[in-house]
C-alpha cells in the first residue's frame, strides 16, 4: 500500500511546525532535524493507526514529543547528570545554530524543565489549545496550565537575571525589547 | 541605567511586562523556523519511505 496523497500532503504540511517545535525543544538544529526525521519514519510505519479526520499535526507532535522525552531520559542516564550538565550542553549549542537575536532566548528556554518547556511551546507558539496540548503530553489540562505558568515565570526570571548580570541590555535583550515595540 | 538591587528579583509588577515580551520572542523564534518551509531532505525522505512501502506490498 502506498501512502495516500492527501495523507502525504498533511504530513508534509506539518513539517515546518514540527521542526520549529523540535528546535525549540532541543535548542539544536541538527538534533531537531534528526528528531523530525525519526518522527516521519515512525509516523509512516504506523500510518494505519492514524485516524483520518483527526488532527494529523497533533498526532505527529505526539510522536516527536515522545521521541524527545525518551532521548532526553536516555542521555541524562548516559551522562549521569545530577544537576543540569545536560542542559549545559544544550545551551552551549544555540548560538551557532540560529539567528543571534534568538540565541539568548533559546539558551533560557533550554534551562526550563522539559515538561514546562514543551507545555509553553505547544500553547504559546504552536497554537494548540490547552486541551490539545494536554492530549499531546498525556496529562491533565490543569497540569498544562500550571506548567505554562511556571515556564513563563521562570523564563521571566532567567531573562531578568541575565540583564542584571550584564548590567545593561545586551544584543539579545534589545531584540526582545524591540519585538515588544512592534 | 538604573541599578537593580539584588533583592529585587522578579517582582510581579516587572514580570507582566517581561512575560508579554517572552511570548512575542517565543513566537518570533518559532515562526522564523516555520517560515523556512520544508527542507528538501524531508520531501526526499517521504518519497523514499513511500517507495519502500510499495515494494514491500
Amino acid at each position: 500500500m502506498s501512502l495516500d496523497p492527501s495523507m502525504r500532503d498533511q504530513v508534509l504540511a506539518a513539517v515546518p511546525s514540527l521542526r520549529a517545535f523540535a528546535i525549540s525543544l532541543s535548542g539544536n538544529v541538527d538534533r531537531a532535524d534528526d528528531l523530525v526525521q525519526e518522527t516521519l519514519v515512525r509516523a509512516l510505519a504506523n500510518i494505519a493507526s492514524f485516524q483520518p479526520g483527526t488532527n494529523m499535526s497533533a498526532w505527529l507532535f505526539t510522536i516527536l514529543r515522545n521521541l524527545f522525552r525518551s532521548e532526553y531520559r536516555k542521555r541524562r542516564r548516559e551522562v549521569e547528570d545530577g544537576d543540569g550538565s545536560y542542559a549545559d550542553t544544550l545551551k552551549s549549542q544555540p548560538e551557532q545554530d540560529g539567528k543571534v537575536e534568538f540565541a539568548e532566548f533559546r539558551a533560557a528556554l533550554v534551562k526550563l524543565p522539559p515538561d514546562q518547556r514543551e507545555a509553553l511551546i505547544l500553547v504559546g507558539a504552536s497554537g494548540f489549545s490547552y486541551e490539545e496540548a494536554a492530549a499531546i503530553c498525556e496529562c491533565a489540562v490543569g497540569t498544562i496550565k500550571s506548567r505554562v505558568n511556571r515556564a513563563r515565570t521562570r523564563l521571566a526570571e532567567l531573562m531578568a537575571i541575565d540583564s542584571v548580570e550584564d548590567f545593561g541590555p545586551d544584543r539579545a535583550t534589545r531584540a526582545v525589547l524591540a519585538a515588544g515595540d512592534r | 541605567m538604573q541599578t537593580i538591587a539584588p533583592t529585587a528579583k522578579t517582582e510581579p509588577t516587572l514580570g507582566r511586562d517581561v512575560q508579554t515580551k517572552i511570548g512575542q520572542q517565543l513566537r518570533a523564534m518559532y515562526d522564523d523556523v516555520v517560515s523556512q518551509g520544508v527542507p528538501d531532505r524531508f520531501v526526499e525522505l517521504l518519497s523514499r519511505l513511500d517507495e519502500q512501502d510499495e515494494q514491500q506490498s
